[in-house]
C-alpha cells in the first residue's frame, strides 16, 4: 500500500488533486481512498488531504501519520508545518517550487528520504492560464509513485479531467498539457 | 449492469436512492449530508428518477412532509445529521409511533455544544429510542447495501416502522473509496413494489393517522410499536438473507471478525471497525487472540445473540462514539453490558472515542487490547477511558 499525505491552503487543490488521484489509481484497477482532513472551511488555512492506494482492499479509516509520500502544495508551509512528520524511511517529499534546490531543502531538517522539486505553478500558468498548481503536482505525485508508466497515467488523467470538467470540457486541454508537461519536469535535488 | 466505481459515501447513498427511486424525498441540506438531496435534485433534473423532490425550509418539516407521504401510501427518504437530525427528533417519534415505514440516510455528525461539523455519533443515540430501526454502516459500500434493505425491512407488515441508515461524517460520506454499484434493473426486483395495507388515500377505506392519543390508548400504541421492533430483528434477517442471495454480500445483526478463538475483542460501529481490523490482524501475526464485533444493528437491539457472540471472552471493549454523562457509561457500553448481564460472565472496559471527529488510529486500537490484557490479568479499569483526551 502506498500512502501519501498532501499539505496545502485552502483553495489552492490539493482537495481535489487528492480526488482526481484516486480516480486516476481506480482506474489503474487499485483498490483507493481519497479524503481531505475537514474542519471549517477558510481560504489560505492549512489543510491536509490524504490518498491510500494499494491492490488489497483498504479497511483502515485513519488520518496517514507514516506517509511513503508527501506533496507540499504550498511551499510557504514549510516554515510552520512539519510536513515530512512520520515519513517513512527512504520515502519522497514532492515540493511545489520555483526556488534554488539549496533554499528548498533549507526548509527540511534531517530527513531519511527523497526530495523532488517542480515548479507547478510556473507550468500552470503557461498551459492552464491560472496559478492553480494541482493538476502538474498530481502528473509528478503519480509519476514519484511509480503506480502506473507515463502513457497509461496520461489516459488516467484525460479520463479523470474530462469526468471532473464535464460541466467546463474547455479547461481539459490546458490540464492535459499541463500534466504531461510535469511528468517529465519533476527533479530529485537532495 | 453491475459495476466496480469509486465514489464517496454520500454519492453512494445518493445512487441506492436514485435506484429505489422513492415517490417522496423531503430534505433540507445540512453538512456532511448536504450532498446527498444535491445529487438526488440533480437525478430528478437529469430526468433519471420520477421522485417528488420536496425543498422544505426545515429538517422538522422535512421529516413531517415525509409523514405526509408515507401516511398517503407512498415510499418516503430524507437524509440528515446533527443539529438538522435533532430538529426532526420530535417528528421522529411521530413518524414511529404513525408506523410509517420512511427510510432516513443519516451522516452521522457530532451534536452542536461545542460546535463542530465532525463526525461522532451523538446525533442518532439522541434518536435511539424514537423507536426507528439503526443500522451503522463501516464504509460506502455497506451505506449503499443497507440503503437498498432499507425499505424491504421497514415495509414488512409486521414491522412498519422508519428505519434509518447511518454513516460516519466526512469519514466515510466525503471519502473516494472503490464500491460495487448493482444493475439498476436487479436492485429494482430486489426492492419491489410498495404495497401498504392500509393508507390516507385509500377512498374504500377511511383512515386516522397521528390523532391525539387518550390514556386509555398511549401503552398500547408504543406497545404494538415495541412487538414491531421485535419483529425487525426477523426481517432484518430475512432481507439480509436475500440479499446475500441476490447480491452475494452478508450481513448479519454484527460482524465477526476473527473472533473464533478470540480471548479479547473490541465491539465498535461504523468507520473505526475497518481501522479496527488492520489492528486485529497486526496481533494476530503476533500471537495475540484478538478478534472484533462490528454491530450493525442498533434497534432492535440483538442482546441475546451479542452474549453468546462475547461469552468465553477474556475482556471486552465497548467503544462509544459519542457520551452519555450517565456517570456509568456511554450507550452502546450501557447496553452492551446489560445484554451481559447474567449470560455471560465477561470483563468489559468501557471507551469513548472520536468525538467531533478525533481519529482514531490502528495504534489506539492496539492500545486498547493491550489494556485488555491487564484487564483480563486483574488490573482494575475505570468504567470508562477516553480516547486520546488532553487531559
Amino acid at each position: 500500500m502506498i500512502e501519501i499525505r498532501w499539505h496545502g491552503r485552502g483553495g489552492q487543490g490539493a482537495k481535489t488533486a487528492a480526488l482526481l488521484l484516486a480516480d486516476v489509481g481506480f482506474s489503474a484497477g487499485l483498490f483507493v481512498q481519497g479524503f481531505p482532513e475537514y474542519g471549517p472551511e477558510r481560504m489560505g488555512a492549512p489543510i491536509t488531504a490524504y490518498n491510500r492506494l494499494s491492490k488489497d482492499e483498504i479497511r483502515v479509516h485513519s488520518n496517514i501519520y507514516e506517509p511513503d509520500m508527501v506533496v507540499v502544495v504550498d511551499e510557504t508551509l514549510l516554515k510552520t508545518v512539519d510536513v515530512a512528520a512520520g515519513l517513512k524511511t527512504g520515502g519522497k517529499v514532492l515540493v511545489n517550487s520555483s526556488r534554488d534546490p539549496a533554499e528548498v531543502l533549507a526548509g527540511f531538517g534531517a530527513l531519511n528520504g527523497e526530495v523532488y522539486a517542480i515548479d507547478a505553478v510556473d507550468i500552470a500558468v503557461r498551459t492552464i492560464g491560472k496559478p492553480m498548481p494541482n493538476s502538474p503536482l498530481l502528473s509528478a505525485a503519480i509519476r514519484l509513485s511509480g503506480i502506473m508508466g507515463k502513457d497509461e497515467a496520461i489516459a488516467a488523467m484525460q479520463g479523470a479531467f474530462t469526468e471532473k470538467f464535464a460541466s467546463k470540457p474547455e479547461v481539459v486541454g490546458g490540464n492535459m498539457k499541463a500534466v504531461s508537461e510535469a511528468w517529465s519536469a519533476v527533479l530529485k535535488i537532495n | 449492469m453491475t459495476r466496480k466505481d469509486r465514489m464517496s459515501g454520500n454519492q453512494a447513498a445518493a445512487e441506492a436512492i436514485r435506484q429505489i427511486n422513492p415517490d417522496v424525498i423531503a430534505a433540507f441540506p445540512i453538512t456532511p449530508s448536504t450532498e446527498i438531496p444535491q445529487y438526488v435534485s440533480s437525478f430528478k433534473a437529469d430526468g433519471l428518477i420520477d421522485t417528488e423532490f420536496i425543498a422544505v425550509e426545515s429538517e422538522h418539516s422535512a421529516m413531517s412532509a415525509c409523514i405526509g407521504a408515507s401516511a398517503a401510501g407512498v415510499r418516503a427518504m430524507t437524509a440528515t445529521s446533527s443539529a438538522g437530525m435533532a430538529l426532526m427528533y420530535e417528528m421522529l417519534y411521530v413518524a414511529a409511533s404513525d408506523r410509517l415505514p420512511i427510510v432516513l440516510a443519516a451522516v452521522n455528525r457530532a451534536l452542536t455544544g461545542p460546535i463542530n461539523i465532525n463526525a461522532d455519533h451523538s446525533d442518532s443515540m439522541g434518536a435511539r429510542d424514537a423507536g426507528l430501526i439503526q443500522l451503522y454502516s463501516e464504509n460506502a459500500q455497506e451505506a449503499y447495501d443497507n440503503l437498498l434493505m432499507a425499505n424491504r425491512i421497514a415495509e414488512n407488515p409486521d414491522v412498519m416502522l422508519p428505519i434509518m441508515v447511518c454513516q460516519d461524517g466526512f469519514i466515510t460520506s466525503h471519502g473516494i473509496e472503490n464500491i460495487i454499484i448493482e444493475d439498476d434493473a436487479k436492485v429494482k426486483d430486489f426492492i419491489g413494489e410498495y404495497r401498504p395495507e392500509k393508507y390516507l388515500l385509500n377512498p374504500s377505506e377511511s383512515l386516522a393517522v397521528g390523532p391525539y392519543s387518550v390514556s386509555p390508548y398511549v401503552i398500547e400504541m408504543k406497545r404494538a410499536a415495541h412487538e414491531a421492533m421485535k419483529n425487525a430483528r426477523q426481517a432484518v434477517a430475512d432481507v439480509s438473507a436475500d440479499f446475500a442471495r441476490v447480491f452475494g454480500r452478508e450481513y448479519g445483526f454484527f460482524e465477526e471478525y476473527r473472533m473464533d478463538d478470540a480471548e479479547y475483542a473490541v465491539l465498535v460501529m461504523s468507520s473505526a471497525a475497518g481501522t479496527c481490523k488492520d489492528a486485529v490482524d497486526e496481533l494476530r501475526a503476533a500471537g495475540i487472540k484478538a478478534g472484533l464485533v462490528k454491530l450493525r444493528m442498533f434497534r432492535p437491539f440483538p442482546a441475546d445473540e451479542l452474549a453468546d457472540a462475547l461469552k468465553g471472552l477474556k475482556a471486552l471493549a465497548i467503544m462509544d462514539r459519542s457520551d452519555g454523562f450517565s456517570g456509568t457509561g456511554a450507550p452502546l457500553n450501557a447496553e452492551v453490558r446489560a445484554a451481559l448481564y447474567g449470560k455471560a460472565d465477561v470483563k468489559t472496559a468501557g471507551y469513548i472515542y472520536g468525538l467531533g471527529g478525533r481519529d482514531i488510529k490502528v495504534d489506539d486500537f492496539k492500545d486498547i487490547f493491550g489494556e485488555l490484557a491487564d484487564l483480563a490479568a486483574g488490573k482494575e479499569l475505570p468504567y470508562c477511558r477516553y480516547i486520546g483526551v488532553r487531559e
